[in-house]
């Protein structure tokens, strides 16, 4: 399977700290997949205008493809405002309406109140059910106090992406499996 | 009732359904063998088909303009001429010329020369294009989509419709008596002019409120749905004035057709969702595709039977004038092309026809 792990942010580095740490158990753990690593934060993306995703170029374009290519994502984010941030809105904007369709989604999720589980919950959990993701109901949620000035502190936080990485993988895989099945199904 | 300006097609209700192919010139390896014909030979093939299409007695052959990488019909008027010196009777047209990025004037000059080439046979289906690469390749913004659309389009239909043109306007230097040339060869001087419409409501209401007819291409889903579609379309020329029973409505979509369904569906499928990943980023799920095997669904693919019933009830809920069938998408290989038209020639086309006639 294509795995992505992309950081959703362009602000701090919280939520590189989180999926890079993520990333690192898909390689020490699953590397008979094709992995790949994007940080938001180093691509220069241009504000979605409504054109076709491939009409696009440069940094944003490779990073819309990437996604659309990915049969597994691991999406980090941060909470700004008490909702996803711009550049992911901004992300979700530039890809087509059934973007992910037939993929598999996570989420970890970074922010400074324990309430902002409520954006998690409530704005992007739907926005991915709209895009048509298959998505991991649990995520893992981590606070500004989990961390150190660059490195996560709390010890707990490595067990609950270490269920999240293996939760991830196993249901991308089952949902390849019921994906292949349904397919054959049709008898052409 | 105002009376419609435009030049509009005519259809005789004694030929029944009018039936057509058309494609969008689409340049892609054949997914079941990996072969990737040159583009020198894509093009032949088009005009062969057009051939074979007239050999087969049906209506109408079409070609589209796309400029994007997996395509050769960059210059679609160029090889519309060359189809039109190598058939003798079919209709052409196009499906669709992107009038945004192109000065109406010269689009007019070539069809209306084409009409002349080919004896009055030539239409044109006009669209705003779906994938916007070629407003950077041809120096337009595409900011402008919509109104670089509405402007040219009815500047398009005004020299359409009037030899000496005054105009004036954003995206084109004025106009000042000019005398516009060649003129088609029929009593009004002018070409049949569709709006294309794709997956947007207001483009089909648009067409509607001009009094001109539509194109409505479709991919998969319930055919209920176009109804819905047209019947919007048909409802805002009733508002705008127009006699709504004037304007005429073609359908097209992919169509294929085996002795056997399920044979239909294994060989069009790949061809449908490996095309469409290159040409369109995102494949075509199959789930929608093999829902085509239901009467219901828009997607025209299986058995005779099967196709016939399907467009059958498609006229039913359209009422409408001609449907054309994407027989070649995604790099299907000259024999399949030829095997497909035959099926039309001998088993589609007497049916439908002998059911649709008045």
């Amino acid at each position: 399977m294509k795995i992505l792990v992309l950081s959703a942010s362009n602000v701090g580095n919280k939520t590189g700290i989180v999926t890079q740490k993520a990333y690192e158990m898909l390689k020490a753990k699953h590397s008979e997949h094709d992995l790949t690593y994007l940080n938001l934060k180093d691509k220069e993306l241009i504000f979605s205008d409504g054109r076709h995703y491939l009409d696009y170029t440069g940094d944003t374009l490779e990073v819309t493809q990437a996604v659309m290519a990915a049969d597994v994502i691991i999406l980090g984010t941060p909470i700004f405002q008490a909702s996803i941030p711009g550049v992911l809105k901004n992300l979700f904007d530039l890809l087509p309406q059934n973007a992910l369709i037939n993929k598999t989604v996570s989420m970890i999720v970074t922010a400074g109140s324990d309430k902002h589980f409520l954006v998690a919950e409530q704005q992007l959990k739907p926005i991915l059910a709209y895009m048509k993701a298959n998505v991991l109901q649990n995520y893992v949620f981590v606070r500004d106090i989990d961390f150190g000035l660059d490195s996560i502190e709390n010890d707990d936080i490595y067990f609950r992406l270490d269920t999240l990485v293996e939760d991830t993988v196993i249901l991308g895989k089952t949902y390849q499996e019921v994906l292949q099945a349904k397919e054959a199904a049709f008898g052409f | 009732m105002r009376a419609n300006p435009h030049v509009l097609p005519k259809f005789d209700p004694s030929n029944g359904l009018e039936f057509g192919l058309y494609t969008l010139g689409e340049h892609v390896p054949d997914p079941h063998t990996g072969k990737q014909i040159s583009a020198q030979e894509r093009i032949k093939q088009m005009i062969e088909m057009a051939q074979l299409a007239e050999q087969a007695s049906m209506d109408i052959f079409q070609l589209g303009e796309s400029h994007q990488e997996y395509f050769v019909s960059q210059a679609h008027l160029v090889i519309l001429a060359a189809i039109a010196q190598a058939t003798s009777k079919i209709k052409l047209g196009t499906s669709a010329t992107i009038v945004s990025t192109s000065d109406p004037v010269r689009v007019f000059e070539d069809a209306a020369t084409i009409d002349l080439l080919s004896n009055g046979r030539m239409e044109l289906a006009v669209g705003r294009a779906s994938r916007t690469g070629l407003y950077d390749l041809l120096g337009y913004n595409r900011e402008d989509y919509e109104e670089l659309f509405e402007e040219k389009f009815e500047l398009l239909l005004k020299i359409n419709e009037t030899e000496r043109v005054n105009w004036s306007g954003k995206f084109r230097p004025p106009l000042k008596n000019a005398n516009i040339l060649a003129r088609p060869h029929n009593d009004m001087k002018g070409l049949p002019i569709w709006r294309a419409v794709g997956n947007s409501a207001a483009s089909a209401q648009k067409a509607g409120k001009l009094g001109v007819p539509i194109y409505q291409a479709h991919l998969g889903g319930a055919a209920s749905v176009y109804q819905t579609r047209i019947r919007q379309f048909r409802q805002a020329a009733t508002e705008a004035g127009f006699d709504a029973k004037e304007l005429p409505v073609t359908t097209g979509g992919f169509f294929y057709v085996r002795e056997n369904t399920l044979d239909a569906y294994r060989e069009y499928y790949p061809h449908i969702n490996e095309g469409m990943k290159r040409t369109n980023g995102y494949g075509f799920p199959k789930k929608a595709f093999a829902q085509g095997q239901d009467v219901r669904s828009i997607v025209n693919v299986g058995d005779p039977e099967l196709v016939i019933e399907k467009l059958l009830q498609q006229h039913e809920l359209f009422q409408h004038q001609r449907y054309v069938a994407q027989i070649d998408s995604g790099g299907v290989s000259m024999d399949n092309i030829k095997r497909t038209i035959d099926i039309i020639g001998n088993k589609i086309l007497p049916k439908v026809k002998h059911y649709t006639r008045k």
